[in-house]
């Protein structure tokens, strides 16, 4: 367990109202603590409220029960030291990629030399691969690379904390995997505490220090949470060679089927009438 | 060079003359030509067929000004309107001439005294009454924008000023221009009591009516496509914790700008209809005012007039909104599918 940790989940709650006006308790006393510098995945089966748990820690959605700290402080609004990388790429499609960044930049360092600011947006774009596209317009551009753009966005901020959801849930296998090497390559050179979303179990291995395994909702929380001891920088040809890599794939897929066969039986429950007991 | 001709007319909607130019270009002849059959050859048919309907059926209606005019009258007075106009701008020269001359002498004699150049005080050409018109509506569809935008945009943003003003909304929107007018009328004769006024009291009538119809759709349609906008974007205006003005202009204008142009296009469409009732109805200058005067006038060709303004009002209202649908279409590019 981490000593004092830099991103602390205490215990949290968040209860939505449902369509028939019935509270659902969606997230129920997640606790997670974040070292500084690590990089964090959360998986779990769809709709178990990772996204959830990631907006509640963006500022854009309320807790309701506990608090989030980053860095001992309470998390209360959104702001841009918590950078978001969203799954569907929400670049301002009207703003070319380098005014997207800047738009960005310029919240960021108000007083900096116009200049200093432009170095800067060009630097994270040339690093994600962009260098000769920054001036096209981000609807011109390929979903890969206005996920690209999103993460330049992100870490052009130099933010404390790096919050992707299923970044690249959109993109096809191959531009996937590019882009995970541009991610980490970034990552790598900035070691900004980043807490992921994903639902690939190879991509969570692949980048993370820890995977954390939430429970399928109502009332998810973490059910388990694996280590990943792969030295850094990490190379996936490297890392798919070790028979580490097969084991802790083994021990997520496992948590997974676990967790539908308890929602299944949890399903059955429900139908015959008792809605009341889960688990 | 010749797709980026057919590009820029597909914009301005004009797909009629895509066909013109394939063929000027020498592409495939056939299809080219059954593609302009099917345009123009009978959009012209039809057009042939309405001007003979016409021309048959008018001649046996009689009505207290003879009978209705077909197309063969209507053109008539299509050349004695234009007629008029060519004696009336030379009668203005000549009357500027005399009067500088009559000024200067004056002036010669009496070098102390102030002389004023007297203004032309014939009748207001039915070019002018156009151009008064086309004046008047922009005046009004301006002022209707300039209050319909920024409200819009505030009521799309907030869901509390949204509801408030809802019912106002409602119930002024199906309002007809004939019930405001007296209204905006007595109004504005007590508040205007300019002496020498430079902008003229019907002038100001009408746009203020042209604007009081007009800023419905505009109102609406903004407050439906700021409301309407991805919750993405407004999440990344929040994670940067932009400010209220970046926010409106980078990205709530531009992401609603489609619906803002469909608001627009309605209004522009919706204030030209009312201004010329307004302008019949008040008999302030303009389109409406010719035709009732002409209505007034009586004479037997004032039927033939009377139609000439209305296709006039009608070429005129379709130019406008082909001006709106082309911008409506620029802003829309590079806004991959939202709006529009
Ligand atoms: N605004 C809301 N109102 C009511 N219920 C909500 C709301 N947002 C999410 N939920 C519910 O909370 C649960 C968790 O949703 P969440 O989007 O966090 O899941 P997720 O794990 O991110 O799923 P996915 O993997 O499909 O993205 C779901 O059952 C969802 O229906
Ligand atoms: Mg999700």
């Amino acid at each position: 367990m981490i000593e004092k940790p830099y991103l602390h989940f205490s215990g949290i709650s968040k209860i939505f109202t449902d369509p028939k006006g019935e509270p659902y308790p969606a997230v129920e006393g997640f606790e997670l603590r974040v070292a500084k510098g690590e990089f964090v995945s959360i998986i779990g089966h769809s709709g178990c409220g990772k996204s959830t748990v990631l907006m509640m820690t963006a500022g854009l959605s309320e807790v309701v029960i506990g608090g989030i700290f980053l860095d001992d402080k309470l998390i209360d609004e959104a702001g841009p030291d918590r950078a978001v990388v969203f799954q569907s790429p929400s670049l301002l499609p009207w703003l070319s990629a380098l005014d997207n960044v800047l738009l960005g930049v310029n919240r960021v360092y108000p007083h900096a030399a116009k200049e200093t600011r432009l170095d800067l947006c060009k630097y994270y774009l040339n690093k994600v691969g962009l260098g000769k596209d920054i001036h096209k317009k981000a609807a011109d551009l390929s979903n890969g690379m206005k996920q690209r753009v999103g993460i330049a966005r992100a870490f052009a901020l130099k933010p404390k904390l790096l919050l992707l959801d299923e970044p690249f849930g959109m993109l096809d296998s191959l531009t996937r995997a590019d882009l995970q090497e541009v991610l980490l390559e970034v990552w790598n050179t900035e070691k900004i505490t980043a807490l992921m979303v994903t639902h690939d179990v190879d991509e969570a291995i692949f980048l993370s220090d820890r995977v954390v395994m939430m429970t399928s909702g109502p009332s998810a929380c973490v059910g388990d949470i694996l280590p990943i001891s792969f030295a850094r920088p990490r190379h996936k040809a490297q890392v798919m060679e070790q028979t580490s890599y097969y084991q802790y794939r083994e021990h997520l897929i496992r948590f997974l089927e676990d967790g539908k066969d308890k929602k299944a039986a949890h399903g059955m429950v429900s139908s015959i009438g008792d809605g009341a007991s889960h688990f | 060079m010749t797709e980026k001709i057919i590009g820029v007319m597909r914009i301005a909607g004009f797909n009629v003359f895509v066909p013109v130019i394939r063929l000027i270009q020498g592409e495939n002849r056939d299809e080219q030509l059954k593609l302009l059959w099917r345009t123009i050859g009978i959009q012209g048919v039809t057009l042939g067929v309405f001007l003979g309907l016409w021309a048959l059926i008018a001649p046996q209606i009689k009505t207290n000004l003879g009978q209705v005019p077909g197309p063969a009258q209507v053109w008539e007075q299509i050349q004695s309107l234009s007629l008029e106009y060519r004696m009336e701008t030379k009668n203005r020269k000549a009357f500027a001439v005399t009067e500088k001359a009559r000024v200067e002498q004056k002036r010669a004699e009496n070098p102390g005294l102030e002389v004023k150049m007297r203004r032309y005080s014939g009748r207001p050409t039915f070019l002018d009454q156009i151009f008064t018109s086309l004046v008047t509506v922009f005046t009004g569809f301006l002022l209707a924008s300039l209050v319909a935008i920024p409200l819009g945009v505030l009521c799309g943003l907030n869901r509390t000023l949204m509801s408030a003003l809802n019912p106002l909304i409602q119930v002024f929107k199906p309002v007809s221009p004939v019930a405001w007018l007296p209204i905006v009328t007595m109004v504005v004769s007590a508040v205007y009591t300019v002496p020498q006024p430079w902008l003229e009291k019907a002038f100001i009538i009408s746009a203020i009516t042209v604007s009081l119809c007009a800023i419905w759709p505009s109102l609406i349609n903004t407050a439906l496509g700021v409301a309407s906008i991805d919750k993405d974007y407004i999440n990344v205006a929040r994670v940067l914790k932009l400010k209220f003005s970046t926010k409106i202009f980078k990205i709530v204008l531009p992401a609603a700008l489609p619906y803002i142009f469909t608001g627009l296009r309605i209004s522009l469409g919706v204030g030209w209809m009312v201004l010329i009732a307004a302008e019949l109805l008040s008999q302030n200058p303009g389109l409406g005012k010719f035709v009732w005067d002409e209505f007034q006038n009586g004479s037997s060709q004032s039927l033939a007039r009377i139609m000439v303004a209305i296709f006039t009002i009608g070429l005129i209202g379709f130019i406008l909104d082909r001006i709106m649908v082309t911008l409506h279409k620029w802003v829309s590019f590079g806004h991959g599918t939202a709006g529009a």
